[in-house]
C-alpha cells in the first residue's frame, strides 16, 4: 500500500493558540481511516490545513506519487488535485436542485471558459442519475436542495464528494443528527467508498466508528496521541485518560 | 431534459416581446417616424432608462447572482460614455473647425486642422493640446473598442486586485465604492485630459448627420433596445447553465465552491469584467441622448441608486433589475421633473420636488426590511411561488446569500 | 495736543541750540529757495539733503510742516515761516528756528508750498532719521515699520545712529536686527555686507530671505563673449537641461543677435499676402494644405526677397555656435553673492526642517479630523459590525444643532459648550431609533443595512435640505480660537486644530475609558464576541446592541460640531468625510479603537505627503491617496492592527 498523503511535523498557532502541535499522519490508497478526538483537539483544523483552507507555520503536506506539497496550492488546486471535503454541518447549494448540485461536483473542467460553454452530455446526466440512485435521491433530483430533509442533505453531500471522483475524502461527522437507519446508509456509503478511495472520518460518536470497522487515529491537543485498531486505542490509558474516561 | 434555452427561460421571450412591443410603440407614437403623440425629450428619456435597464441588469448578475455588491458599476458606465463621447466631441468639432478653415485664403494642413480642434476642445481648461489618451480618438472603430476595453481593463486590474487578496461581503463594496470616487476625483481635475468638471458636451449631435433630432432620438431608442434584448439574453443564457449554478453557489457559500474545485477568483473576476463592459456599453448609448457627460455623474452615489434600483426590482431575478431600473429612474424623473401634482396639507405643501428623495430613501427602508424580493415579488404572487420557510435563515452563509424572502421553493 | 507739545520741546531744543548753531534753519533753506519754490522731484534733493544733514532738532518740526503743506513764504523777503490760519484770509506765521510768531499776513502776501507726492515721500525718508531718535515710542515704531516696507540705502546710517541711544529694549532689537537686513543689502562695504550676511545665515524669518533673495537673483544674457565685468553665476550650455536650444535661441533673438524665426502663422499669413492668380511663388493655392507645399512656395517667395528667409537648422547650429549664455546676478560683487548662495542654502536647509515639522503638525491635524470622524464608525462598524452609510449625516446633523443652538445662545463659547451636549443628544436618539427600526432586522445581513441605512442617508440629506435649504450655514467658533500658534515664520498651526487635537484625545480616552472601564464597556465587548452567550448569563443584547449604536451615532454628532467648526454646514456635509471615515476604520483594522487611530493617522500623514508632494493639486492627492489604499488592502488585508485567528471571523 504506497502513500497517499502524508502530513509531517506540522504546527499551527492562534494568537499563541498551539492548534495544531508536531502533527504526523499518513494515509493510503484505498484506506477507511477514523480520526478520533475531544472538542478543541484539532481535528477541523487538521483538515483545514489539508485542504489549503489554514496554512500552517511549519511542517510539510505531501501528496500523491509525485510527492507535490498542497503547501503552495490553493483550495481550488487541492480539490482538482482529488481532494474532497465534506463540512460538518450539511453544505449543500440550497437555492439550486439536486440535480444542479451534483452537476456542478461532476469531475469535469472547472476553468470559467469551459464551464460557460459547457452543456450537459446524455453520459453526465446518466452519471448525476446513477449517483443519485446510490445515495437514496433519485426522485428528489428536480427538487431545490433546500427543501430535503436534514439526512438527505448529508447524502447529497456525500454524493457531491462522490461526483468529484476525488481521491481521498475527508468527511466531518457524517452521522451527526441522523436516525439509526440512515446512519446505517451512511455507513455503507463511507465503506463503499473506501474500496476505490481513501477515506477519512472524523467522528464523536463511539459506535458508529466501531461500526466503520477500519484503522482510528486519536487526537489530542493538536497532536496523535494513539493510532491503530478501535480495541487498540480503547485500552491505551492515555486515550481513556483524556477522552473516553470523561 | 434536452429542453431549449428559450423553453428552459419562457420569461426572456415574455422579456423579449414586451421589449419589442414597447419600441415599436414608441416608434408609432413619436414625432420622428409616427403620429407625435411622444414628444422628442421623451423619446429620450426613454431611451435612457432602456440603457439604465441594460445596466440594472449588469448589476444583477453581480449582485443578485454572484453576490458581490459592487458599487462601482456606474464608473464603468460613465467611462463607456466618455469613450464615446471622445469621438463624438472629436469628429463633430473637426467638421466645424474644417468648415471654418475652408474660409480662409490658404487651404489649412492636417496639422492646423488638429490644432484648432485641440483649441475648441480644449480652450475651456486652459490648454490646447490633445492629451495622450485622445490618440485615438479620429477613429470611431478604435474608440467603439476602447468604450468596452478601457472600462473593461480597469475592472480586470481592480477585481484581480481585490478577489485576488480575498476581499469579500461590505469590505468589497467600501473598496469598489473608493475606486469610484478615485476615478471621479481624478476626471474632476482639468489636467486629466478630459475637460474636469465641465466633462464632453454636444454629444448628441452625431457628425456628419444632418436629420432632426427626432429621428436621431429614435435611432438611439432602436439602439438602446437592440443593446438591451441582447444583454438579457447574454446574462439568462450565462446564468442558465453551469456557469449560472457556479455564480450562484459564489453567492450563497463561496468556501464550499472553492472545496470542489472550483477557482472562485476567476469566475468573480470574470464576471466583473464582463458586467463592467456591459455597463460600458450602456454608457455608451446613454450619453449620446443625454448630451453631456461630466465627472459628477460618476460619483460614488450613482452605484448605490443602482443597487437600490435593482433590490427594489427584486434581485437574482433578470426581470426583476429591469423593471426596478425602469419604475424607479421614470418615476424619479415624473417626480423630479415636477410634473406630479403638490399635495396640500393646509399648513404645508408637500412639493415632490423638495419630498420625492425622502419618499425614495424611506420606501427604500421599506423595501429592505419587508419585501426583499421587491417588485419581482409580486410575479411569484401571480404565479403561486411560495417562499421557503426557513425561521429567518438565510440560504447561505455569505454576506450575498439569498434570504428567505428572496428565495422561492 | 502732542504736535503742539513737540513743537514746545522743538522750541526748547532750538533755544537751547541757538548759539551751537550759526544762523539756524532759515539760511540753508534760503540757500535753496529757488529749488524749494519749485518742489520738483527732480531737483529738490539737495535741499532735503542739506536739511537733513544740518542736524537741527527744529528741522524735524520743519519738515513735518511742509509735509502737512503748512509752509509758508512770505513774498516780501522769501523767507520760509510755519503758517496757521488766522481771521478772514489772513494767516498767522511761526519761525522755524525761534519758533515765535512773527506775525498775521494777508495771504495775497504769502506763497503757500504744496510739494507733491514724490517730493512728499523723500521728505518722508529724511524724516525717518528725525523719528528713529523721536521720544515718542509709537513714532519709532513707525519708522521702523516704514523702513521695513521699504528700505533704502540711506537710511542705514542714521538707523545705525539711532541704536546706541534706544531705551527701550525690545526696539533696540528690532533696530539691530533692521540694521542688518540693511547692511546685508546696501552697505558699501563688501567685508561688513559678508559679515552681516553670515550673522543671518540662522535666522528663518521671512526678512532675512526677502533681503538675500535679491543678491542671489540672476537674468539670463548671450553675448559674443563673455564679458569680464559682471557678476557670472554660471554659464549654461545651449541643449542642456538648464537651456533648451529653443530657449537660447529665443534669447538670441531677443537680444537681436539673430533672426527670429518664421513660424507656421507667419508662413500662412505671408502666403495669403502673396497670391498672385491663385498661385503662390508658382505653387497652386489649393496645394497649399501640406507643409511642404508651403514650404516650397515660401522658399521661392524668399529667393524673390519678398519674404525674409526661413532660419534653418544649421543657422541655428552656427547662431547657437557663435554666443555664450550665462546667468549674471544683479549685485556686482562676488563675495556678497557667494556669501548670500551659501547663507541661503543654510537657511533653506533649516526652512526644510521647519517646513517638515509644519507639515507633520497639519498631518496630525488632519488626522485628528478623520478620527473625530471614523471615532463613531469605529464603534458602530469596526466593533458590532454593522456598515451605517448614514454616518456622514450623523455628523451633518450634529454640525446643524450647533447652528441651531447658536441662533438662540448668542454667545459662541457659550453656545459651544451648549452644542455638544445637545448635539450627543439628538444623535444619540436619532441612532437609537435608527437601529430599533430598522438595523436590528438586518444583523446577520451587512449589504442590505449597507442599502439601508444609504436609503436613510438620501432621506435625510434631503429632510436637511427642505429645512435649512441649499446655502451653508455658519457654525462659528469662539473668539478665543481664533488666530494660530507662531513658532516662527515657517511652522503655526491655528489654535482650531489644536482644539479638536485635543478633543480628539479626549474621545480616544473616553472610549477607552467606557470600554475597559464601565458596566456597558464589558457587556458591549460581551455581546459582539458571543451575543448568545452574553444573552444567556443575563445581559440583554438587544439593550445593548441599542446603546452601543447610540453611543457610535453620538460621538459622530460631536464630530460634526467640531468639524462644523472649520468647514461649511451644509447638507451634504457628510459626503465628504464618509468614504474617509470607512478607509480610516478599513486601514485601521476593523474591531480595534487603535486601528481607528492608525488608520487616520496613516491617512492624514499620507494625505499631507502627496499634497505637499504635488501642492497645487488637492484632487490629485485624493485620488493617489485611494489608489494607495486599494494597493494597500492587497498587503493586510485586515488592516495596520488585525486581529489574529479564529476570532478574526475565518
Amino acid at each position: 500500500m504506497s502513500t497517499l498523503l502524508e502530513v509531517s511535523g506540522v504546527s499551527v498557532t492562534f494568537d499563541g493558540f498551539r492548534a495544531i502541535n508536531n502533527l504526523s499522519f499518513q494515509i493510503g490508497d484505498a484506506e477507511l481511516r477514523s480520526v478520533i478526538g475531544p472538542n478543541g483537539a484539532g481535528k477541523t483544523t487538521f483538515m483545514d490545513i489539508i485542504t489549503g483552507k489554514t496554512r500552517p507555520d511549519e511542517g510539510r503536506v505531501i501528496w500523491g506519487e509525485k510527492s507535490v506539497s498542497l503547501l503552495d496550492m490553493t483550495e481550488a488546486k487541492i480539490a482538482q488535485a482529488g481532494i474532497g471535503r465534506k463540512f460538518q454541518k450539511p453544505t449543500v447549494f440550497e437555492d439550486q436542485s439536486v440535480r444542479d448540485n451534483l452537476l456542478m461536483a461532476l469531475k469535469k473542467n472547472r476553468g470559467w471558459v469551459g464551464v460557460l460553454l459547457y452543456r450537459p452530455s446524455k453520459s453526465d446526466l446518466q452519471k448525476v442519475e446513477d449517483l443519485a440512485t446510490e445515495i437514496g435521491l433519485y426522485l428528489e433530483l428536480s427538487r431545490k436542495s433546500g427543501e430535503l430533509s436534514h439526512g438527505q442533505k448529508q447524502w447529497l453531500e456525500i454524493g457531491m464528494l462522490l461526483a468529484q471522483d476525488p481521491r481521498l475524502l475527508l468527511v466531518d461527522e457524517p452521522a451527526a443528527g441522523m436516525t439509526p437507519q440512515e446512519r446505517e446508509h451512511t455507513t455503507d456509503l463511507l465503506v463503499q467508498a473506501a474500496r476505490t478511495r481513501a477515506v477519512v472520518v472524523v467522528e464523536h460518536d463511539m459506535e458508529f466508528v466501531r461500526r466503520l470497522n477500519c484503522k482510528v487515529t486519536v487526537l489530542h491537543e493538536g497532536s496523535v496521541l494513539a493510532e491503530g485498531s478501535l480495541d487498540h486505542v480503547t485500552s491505551n490509558q492515555d486515550v481513556i485518560d483524556v477522552y473516553l474516561g470523561r | 431534459m434536452e429542453r431549449s434555452f428559450v423553453a428552459k427561460n419562457p420569461s426572456v421571450l415574455v422579456f423579449l416581446t414586451i421589449l419589442s412591443l414597447f419600441t415599436l410603440g414608441v416608434t408609432v407614437l413619436s414625432e420622428g417616424f409616427g403620429i407625435g403623440v411622444i414628444s422628442t425629450s421623451f423619446v429620450k428619456t426613454l431611451g435612457k432608462t432602456l440603457c439604465l435597464c441594460l445596466i440594472a441588469v449588469a448589476m444583477d448578475l453581480v449582485w443578485g447572482f454572484t453576490g458581490i455588491l459592487s458599487l462601482g458599476h456606474f464608473a464603468f458606465f460613465g467611462l463607456g460614455g466618455y469613450m464615446i463621447g471622445m469621438w463624438l466631441m472629436y469628429e463633430r468639432t473637426r467638421l466645424i473647425v474644417v468648415e471654418s478653415l475652408s474660409q480662409a485664403d490658404i487651404p489649412p494642413t492636417p496639422a492646423e486642422v488638429v490644432d484648432a480642434i485641440g483649441t475648441q476642445i480644449f480652450g475651456v481648461v486652459g490648454s490646447s493640446e490633445f492629451p495622450l489618451i485622445w490618440s485615438f480618438s479620429h477613429s470611431l472603430t478604435l474608440q467603439l473598442i476602447l468604450v468596452v476595453v478601457v472600462p473593461g481593463l480597469l475592472a480586470l486590474i481592480f477585481g484581480w486586485l481585490a478577489f485576488r487578496s480575498r476581499v469579500t461581503g461590505v469590505y468589497l463594496s467600501i473598496l469598489t465604492q473608493a475606486m469610484t470616487l478615485a476615478l471621479a476625483l481624478y476626471l474632476f481635475q482639468n489636467d486629466s485630459g478630459l475637460r474636469g468638471n465641465n466633462g464632453l458636451s454636444g454629444l448628441q449631435n452625431l457628425p456628419g448627420v444632418t436629420v432632426s433630432q427626432d429621428v436621431v432620438s429614435l435611432w438611439f431608442l432602436w439602439a438602446s433596445a437592440l443593446a438591451l434584448g441582447l444583454g438579457y439574453m447574454l446574462a439568462a443564457w450565462i446564468v442558465s447553465g453551469k456557469f449560472g449554478s457556479v455564480l450562484r453557489g459564489i453567492r450563497d457559500n463561496e468556501a464550499r465552491v472553492r472545496f470542489l474545485g472550483y477557482s472562485v477568483e476567476a469566475y468573480k473576476l470574470a464576471v466583473f469584467t464582463l458586467t463592467a463592459c456591459i455597463a460600458a456599453i450602456a454608457g455608451a448609448l446613454y450619453y449620446p441622448q443625454a448630451g453631456i457627460i461630466n465627472p459628477e455623474e460618476m460619483a460614488p452615489i450613482a452605484s448605490i441608486y443602482l443597487a437600490v434600483w435593482v433590490a427594489i426590482g427584486g434581485r437574482g431575478r433578470l426581470y426583476g433589475a429591469v423593471i426596478g431600473a425602469a419604475f424607479v429612474s421614470l418615476l424619479s424623473t415624473w417626480f423630479t421633473g415636477g410634473q406630479a401634482p403638490d399635495i396640500p396639507l393646509g399648513f404645508y405643501t408637500i412639493k415632490w420636488v423638495d419630498w420625492w428623495q425622502v419618499l425614495l430613501g424611506v420606501s427604500f427602508v421599506l423595501v429592505t426590511l419587508f419585501a426583499p424580493q421587491g417588485i419581482g415579488g409580486l410575479f411569484d404572487l401571480y404565479s403561486n411561488q411560495r417562499h421557503p420557510d426557513r425561521h429567518g435563515a438565510n440560504l447561505g452563509p455569505d454576506e450575498g446569500a439569498l434570504r428567505e424572502k428572496e428565495a422561492s421553493l | 495736543m502732542l504736535r503742539l507739545f513737540l513743537a514746545g520741546l522743538a522750541i526748547l531744543f532750538a533755544c537751547l541750540n541757538a548759539n551751537a548753531q550759526d544762523g539756524g534753519l532759515q539760511p540753508i533753506l534760503q540757500d535753496h529757495q529757488e529749488i524749494i519754490v519749485k518742489s520738483s522731484r527732480k531737483t529738490i534733493k539737495p535741499a532735503i539733503d542739506a536739511l537733513a544733514a544740518s542736524g537741527l532738532p527744529q528741522a524735524q518740526v520743519m519738515l513735518e510742516t511742509w509735509v502737512a503743506k503748512d509752509m509758508w513764504m512770505r513774498k516780501s523777503d522769501g523767507l520760509f515761516f510755519a503758517g496757521k490760519m488766522a481771521e478772514g484770509r489772513s494767516y498767522e506765521l511761526t519761525d522755524f528756528d525761534t519758533g515765535k510768531v512773527v506775525g498775521t499776513f494777508e495771504k495775497s502776501d504769502l506763497k503757500q508750498l504744496k510739494p507733491n507726492s514724490g517730493v512728499r515721500a523723500m521728505i518722508g525718508t529724511a524724516l525717518v532719521q528725525f523719528q528713529l531718535t523721536d521720544p515718542d515710542r509709537k513714532k519709532r515704531l513707525a519708522a521702523l515699520k516704514s523702513i521695513q516696507r521699504d528700505p533704502e540705502g540711506a537710511l542705514l546710517e542714521p538707523l545705525r545712529a539711532s541704536i546706541e541711544d534706544e531705551p527701550d529694549v525690545d526696539l533696540k532689537a528690532q533696530k539691530q536686527r533692521l540694521e542688518r537686513l540693511l547692511t546685508i543689502g546696501y552697505d558699501e562695504d563688501v567685508a561688513a555686507r559678508v559679515a552681516a550676511i553670515e550673522e543671518m545665515s540662522n535666522d528663518l524669518g521671512v526678512d532675512v530671505r526677502a533681503a538675500l533673495n535679491p543678491l542671489v537673483a540672476t537674468s539670463r544674457k548671450t553675448a559674443a563673449d563673455l564679458p569680464s565685468d559682471v557678476n557670472v553665476a554660471i554659464i549654461l550650455e545651449p541643449g542642456s537641461e538648464a537651456l533648451s536650444r529653443d530657449d537660447a535661441y529665443h534669447l538670441l533673438v531677443a537680444s537681436d543677435l539673430a533672426a527670429p524665426h518664421v513660424l507656421p502663422d507667419d508662413i500662412r499669413l505671408a502666403l495669403a499676402a502673396n497670391i498672385d492668380g491663385g498661385r503662390v511663388g508658382g505653387v497652386p493655392v489649393a496645394q497649399l494644405n501640406k507643409t511642404t507645399a508651403r514650404a516650397q512656395a515660401y522658399s521661392t517667395l524668399a529667393e524673390a526677397g519678398i519674404v525674409p528667409a526661413l532660419v534653418t537648422e544649421a543657422d541655428i547650429d552656427m547662431a547657437l555656435g557663435a554666443h555664450v549664455f550665462f546667468e549674471t546676478y544683479a549685485e556686482p560683487s562676488v563675495e556678497v553673492t557667494a556669501a548670500a548662495e551659501k547663507a541661503l542654502k543654510k537657511i533653506e536647509r533649516k526652512v526644510g526642517l521647519n517646513q517638515t515639522l509644519d507639515l507633520t503638525l497639519d498631518a496630525v491635524s488632519l488626522a485628528s479630523i478623520y478620527f473625530l470622524a471614523a471615532i463613531g464608525l469605529a464603534i458602530t462598524f469596526g466593533v458590532m459590525g454593522v456598515i451605517n452609510m448614514a454616518h456622514g449625516e450623523f455628523i451633518m446633523m450634529g454640525a446643524y444643532t450647533g447652528y441651531v443652538v447658536q441662533q438662540y445662545v448668542p454667545d459662541h463659547t457659550v453656545s459651544i459648550i451648549v452644542a455638544i451636549p445637545m448635539a450627543f443628544a439628538v444623535t444619540f436618539a436619532m441612532g437609537v431609533a435608527m437601529e430599533r427600526l430598522v438595523i436590528r432586522w438586518l444583523y446577520a445581513r451587512p449589504l442590505e443595512t449597507l442599502l439601508a441605512t444609504f436609503g436613510i442617508s438620501i432621506a435625510l440629506q434631503q429632510l436637511a435640505k427642505n429645512i435649512f435649504g441649499t446655502q451653508a450655514r455658519p457654525l462659528t467658533a469662539p473668539g478665543w480660537l481664533d488666530g494660530a500658534w507662531v513658532m516662527n515664520d515657517v511652522v503655526s498651526i491655528s489654535y482650531i486644530r489644536i482644539a479638536i487635537f485635543v478633543l480628539a484625545l479626549i474621545f480616544l480616552g473616553m472610549f477607552l475609558y467606557i470600554m475597559k472601564r464601565t458596566r456597558l464597556g464589558l457587556e458591549m465587548r460581551a455581546v459582539t464576541q458571543n451575543p448568545r452567550m452574553a444573552g444567556s448569563m443575563g445581559i440583554n443584547p438587544g439593550r445593548v446592541n441599542m446603546l452601543t449604536f447610540g453611543l457610535g451615532s453620538g460621538i459622530a454628532g460631536i464630530a460634526g460640531v467640531a468639524i462644523g467648526l472649520f468647514a461649511k454646514v451644509t447638507s451634504d456635509l457628510g459626503n465628504d468625510y464618509i468614504v474617509q471615515s470607512f478607509m480610516t476604520v478599513v486601514v485601521g483594522g476593523v474591531g480595534n479603537i487603535w486601528g481607528a487611530l492608525a488608520g487616520a493617522g496613516m491617512i492624514g500623514f499620507l494625505q499631507k505627503g502627496i499634497e505637499w508632494m504635488n501642492p497645487s493639486n488637492t484632487l490629485a492627492a485624493q485620488t493617489y491617496m485611494i489608489i494607495f489604499i486599494i494597493i494597500f488592502i492587497q498587503f493586510r488585508p485586515r488592516g495596520i492592527i488585525a486581529l489574529k485567528g479564529r476570532a478574526a471571523g475565518d
